[in-house]
């Protein structure tokens, strides 16, 4: 059965994503609450995976609690972490749990994380994992036996609107797109002509590009993001402005309403990115109306 | 060649904890290139074991001791050496190690981390450039290796977090798959790595490796 965020992105209707992060521990209370308030105003949320290296509750498990509630996820799968039997044997169990929108990713470096003397595993790449998937979708593991059932998964891939060299990033993106990418969320966005770049670079490809908003909170997170969190850069004339800024939390939810107006029309969707601040959310999806 | 570091000599002494009587030994080739057990290392462990109350029965620098015949060979010729020893501290690789805890019964204890199989750069300076992986796909990478020199292996291009053309993991470090396109396009072949890598076979690096070759 097709999932309705990707019935959505098929017909053209403008989508909204957020991302919601599993807990650390098994008091998954927040998250659902969190998960629940905002089920009514997006199409889907993202289920990020250990992300940072950060050691959670499995993304599949807080997935199919989403499922259990009737809110969408997209199930974020991660190379870092697990081989391909146990990648290909967690989709088959999101699968048999109702998850249907997978977003497939390589996984932030162990070094940056809660755990970083763990043995990193990266036995497949994203492009290798969307085949996978693809595989799976036709009834066949990867090596080519027959499953029990066929999945029907919805998968996206990751894109960096931003990395230069962006041809290089272009050769990655099509393998991605031929290996069965039907979405790409980007990461945060504070370069509208980069992302309208990027947009007309991978106009040819059968995906749909879903922009990423950040909401940040001050000067110092923005700092801390840069230095902290791989593929994320904010840049300098973005961190003046929270510096400068009165009141620099209501200058991050702004900028980010700023942005996400800004890439809205170059865009299929958005992706809100609001690191704890998910109450926030309301208010961005309402500075994209007219 | 292999790579390896002296342990710190705490770590060393710790090991030794109630043993008095040691006999050393150094390797004459990678150990000896990486400062960690040649001559001079070998000399200046005596030193310091004699200087915190150890008994240094007898030494010796083995040309390649992960040459289980030779070492086997070289420790007969210093049978009593060995022998008045209570343990062996051999400073060479893990590979050098294990040819002496198999040739002797002695507690035989690694003075040395083996990091990897290093290029050297310029003396004192060595780098990782080949993980052994067992399936060479140099000739399709410009002659540079994602397996080794991308942290994450990769092999279908750069993953999200290259910057710049730098790599997330060490920011002094440029992306290996920017290394490769570069490589590529200044060839006029940089069509080559739009076409998808399958994932690798990774029987092909299966433990412990083993090869015997045809007579």
């Amino acid at each position: 059965m097709m999932s309705s965020f990707q019935a959505k992105l098929e017909s053209n209707t403008f989508v909204i994503t957020a991302e919601v992060s599993p807990p650390k521990g098994i008091d998954c209370s927040d998250f659902l609450s969190i998960s629940r308030s905002l089920a009514a105003m997006v199409d889907a949320i993202n289920v990020t995976d250990n992300q940072g290296a950060n050691m959670r509750i499995s993304p599949l498990a807080a997935a199919a609690l989403l499922v259990r509630e009737g809110i969408e996820p997209i199930y974020q799968v991660t190379c870092r972490d697990r081989n391909r039997l146990a990648l290909q044997s967690d989709l088959l169990g999101a699968a048999a749990l109702g998850v249907t929108n997978i977003l497939a990713l390589t996984g932030d470096f162990i070094s940056f994380g809660d755990h970083p003397q763990g043995k990193p595993v990266f036995d497949l790449d994203s492009v290798q994992l969307l085949n996978v998937i693809a595989g799976l979708n036709n009834g066949k593991d990867m090596n080519g036996h027959q499953l029990t059932g066929s999945t029907t998964f919805f998968c996206g891939a990751a894109a960096s609107p931003d990395a230069e060299p962006l041809e290089l990033t272009l050769i990655k993106i099509e393998k991605k797109a031929a290996a069965g990418a039907g979405f790409l969320q980007t990461q945060a966005i504070f370069d509208i002509p980069r992302l309208g770049r990027f947009r007309e670079a991978v106009s040819h490809l059968p995906v749909k590009v879903i922009a990423g908003i950040l909401v940040l909170k001050s000067a110092g997170m923005a700092r801390y993001i840069n230095k902290n969190i791989p593929g994320l850069t904010i840049p300098d004339h973005i961190i003046d402005e929270l510096a400068d800024a009165a009141d620099p939390a209501a200058k991050g939810l702004e900028i980010a309403c700023r942005f996400a107006k800004e890439a809205a029309p170059l865009c299929n969707g958005i992706h809100i990115m609001a690191m704890g601040r998910e109450e926030l959310i309301p208010q961005i999806i309402a500075a994209l109306k007219p | 060649m292999i790579v390896s570091q002296q342990k710190p000599l705490d770590e060393i002494l710790s090991e030794l904890d109630g043993i008095s009587r040691v006999f050393l030994i150094g390797c004459a080739k990678c150990a000896t290139v990486c400062k960690a057990g040649g001559e001079e290392e070998v000399w200046q462990m005596q030193e310091s074991l004699t200087a915190v109350g150890r008994e240094i029965t007898g030494s010796i620098v083995i040309d390649e001791v992960c040459h289980m015949l030779r070492t086997a060979r070289d420790l007969r010729s210093r049978k009593e050496m060995v022998d008045e020893a209570e343990a062996i501290v051999v400073l060479a690789c893990g590979a050098g190690v294990q040819s002496v805890s198999a040739t002797t019964s002695k507690r035989t204890l690694a003075g040395l981390d083996t990091k990897f199989l290093g290029n050297i750069k310029r003396l004192g300076q060595f780098e990782q450039k080949c993980s052994l992986c067992g399936e060479c796909l140099l000739s399709r990478t410009g002659g540079i290796c994602p397996v080794t020199v991308c942290p994450k292996s990769l092999l279908n291009g750069p993953c999200g977090g290259m910057d710049n053309g730098r790599c997330e993991v060490d920011l002094e470090s440029e992306c290996a798959w920017k290394m490769i396109f570069d490589r590529l396009s200044d060839r006029g072949d940089a069509e080559r790595i739009k076409k998808t890598v399958s994932a690798k076979d990774n029987s092909t690096r299966r433990q412990p490796g083993r090869l015997k070759l045809d007579k």
